[in-house]
């Protein structure tokens, strides 16, 4: 199965170096161990913008879609054979980002 | 044979064996849903063809393989499985039973995912009674206040969950047992408690029904994982409680405390019981967790057969024991009740005041300060603290107590 796991994030706070080394140690492990599928950081709820073409002519506005204290600052998709596996490396993934995540499967 | 016997065979079954019916076809067919299902078909079936064709010689078996029939009836019904697995399926179809050992695993595995943490508490609780208890749903809803839609949702979303989340069917590894159990035998007592507090006139039998529900399901577990201290010290805590059940209350639902209760009514052979294990626990030598101590609390409790033999010095040594695994200001404020006893309500008075704090808004803060003002004469205090603990929202034979003792100190002129 894979999984997303999300890291939460309550301030605009960037990655420490610490943090940054840290995660670096986690992702090789996961590659490392054949977890890995994908992972990247994102930009802060101000860099998005909403994008609505469901009607005759597209409307974009400023966003984000849902004004929230807590955002996504990136996340990890993993291959692991069960929420388990799923919940043990998110919580390595979460000491060493140093944030709350979220795990969430795929269907 | 008797229609009585019948019917007697019918329930001796159901609780012997609904466990294993639904462990059983989860591993096999990887799916609760069709489990749960199957084997509420296979115990209708029961119902409906035992009184005419009398019970099999071996019920769970009888259980197992027409649960087992229903399942695949099912599966080919729906025809939503590729045809792979639907003969992978029909393969299976006339297996001989699986050895009882195996099926002893089985259980374990239906009670650690319907426990797992990844669940909230009120869906481990329903799916556990459902599951592995093999309560009904109406049942389930009468027991917890709930209504019976809510509570059929709670359980669909919780089997969804598992699907789609991928909660394992597994006992989990050595490294993650010790926490897990706990998380089991943390439903297990929540559970208890909720029968065990559901007394007093008007209440539905079913709920004081869960009582005897989680003993049932603890004992279950302590079957499969006898070497477990903390089951063990769950399971005797449960009974020394239960024992008491019988004098806690009176015929028209009126509480009665611990050191005022009829010790005669205790049941002596659940306090035997309960005492036995707290031995053994005792000899293995090994750490005392937090169910083992409180077993141990209630032993001494229940060894007095006069309240002004029991050993007080030895209860506040167990509370000392426990406050150092659980600092909790709950447990503190136990400690203080045995503390009262062994050195009188003044020295007890002070350590609870010290935790005014922290329990401003738990009940038995207020009911405590209140029995130990009333102790030291201290009257108008008293029924001032009587009354914090009444406004405290909870159960309605409490708070008839509570009013009761307030009720009966004079008021101050």
């Amino acid at each position: 199965m894979q999984y997303l796991v999300s890291v939460i994030n309550n301030s605009t706070d960037l990655a420490t170096d610490a943090e940054q080394a840290a995660i670096d140690v986690f992702n090789d492990r996961l590659i490392a161990d054949g977890y890995w599928v994908f992972a990247g950081g994102l930009g802060g709820p101000d860099s998005s913008t909403v994008l609505d073409n469901r009607g005759e002519t597209p409307v974009v506005t400023d966003g984000p879609f849902v004004e929230t204290k807590e955002y996504i600052v990136g996340f990890w998709i993993l291959e692991a054979p069960d929420l388990d596996v799923a919940l043990k490396l998110a919580a390595e993934g979460s000491k060493a980002c140093n944030r709350k995540v979220e795990v969430r499967p795929f269907l | 044979m008797k229609a009585g016997d019948v019917a007697d065979a019918i329930t001796r079954a159901h609780q012997g064996e609904w466990a294993r019916v639904v462990a059983s076809l989860t591993r096999r067919f990887g799916d609760l849903d069709i489990a749960e299902e199957a084997a509420a078909e296979a115990f209708a079936a029961a119902v409906e063809r035992w009184p005419a064709d009398g019970v099999p010689p071996s019920p769970g078996a009888w259980l197992t393989t027409t649960a087992n029939r229903k399942a695949i009836d099912r599966i080919r019904r729906e025809g939503k499985r590729d045809g792979k697995q639907r003969e992978a399926l029909m393969l299976y179809d006339d297996d001989p039973p699986e050895p009882r050992g195996a099926i002893e695993d089985e259980r374990l595995r239906l009670i650690f995912t319907c426990c797992h943490p990844a669940l909230s508490m009120e869906a481990r609780v329903a799916l556990t009674l459902r599951m592995v208890g093999g309560l009904t749903v109406p049942e389930i809803a009468r027991a917890f206040l709930v209504g019976e839609d809510a509570l059929a949702r709670r359980i669909t979303r919780a089997k969804a969950k598992i699907k789609t989340a991928g909660i394992p069917y597994r006992v989990p590894s050595a490294g993650d047992l010790r926490p897990r159990v706990a998380g089991v035998l943390e439903v297990l007592f929540l559970v208890f408690n909720e029968g065990y507090l559901a007394t007093g006139p008007g209440t539905d039998p079913v709920r004081r029904d869960l009582a005897a529900e989680a003993i049932r399901l603890t004992r279950l577990i302590r079957g499969l994982m006898p070497d477990d201290g903390e089951v063990a010290g769950l399971l005797a805590l449960m009974l020394l409680i239960e024992a008491r059940q019988a004098a806690r209350v009176t015929a028209g639902g009126d509480l009665v405390p611990l050191g005022e209760q009829d010790r005669g009514a205790w049941d002596t052979a659940l306090i035997a019981e309960g005492h036995r294990l707290v031995r053994e626990r005792l000899t293995s030598g090994v750490g005392p967790g937090r169910y083992q101590l409180l077993a141990a609390i209630n032993a001494v409790h229940t060894s007095a057969a006069d309240v002004r033999d029991t050993d007080w010095s030895q209860i506040v040594a167990l509370y000392d024991q426990l406050v150092r695994l659980d600092p909790s200001p709950v447990v503190a404020l136990n400690r203080a009740v045995a503390v009262a006893e062994l050195d009188g309500p003044e020295v007890g008075l002070a350590v609870v005041d010290r935790l005014g704090d922290a329990l401003a808004g738990y009940r038995e803060y207020h009911a405590t300060r209140a029995d130990l003002l009333r102790r030291l004469g201290r009257i108008g205090e008293a029924r001032a603290a009587y009354g914090r603990a009444i406004e405290v929202p909870g159960n309605a034979a409490e708070t008839a107590y509570l009013t009761q003792r307030r009720d009966q100190l004079a008021s101050p002129t």
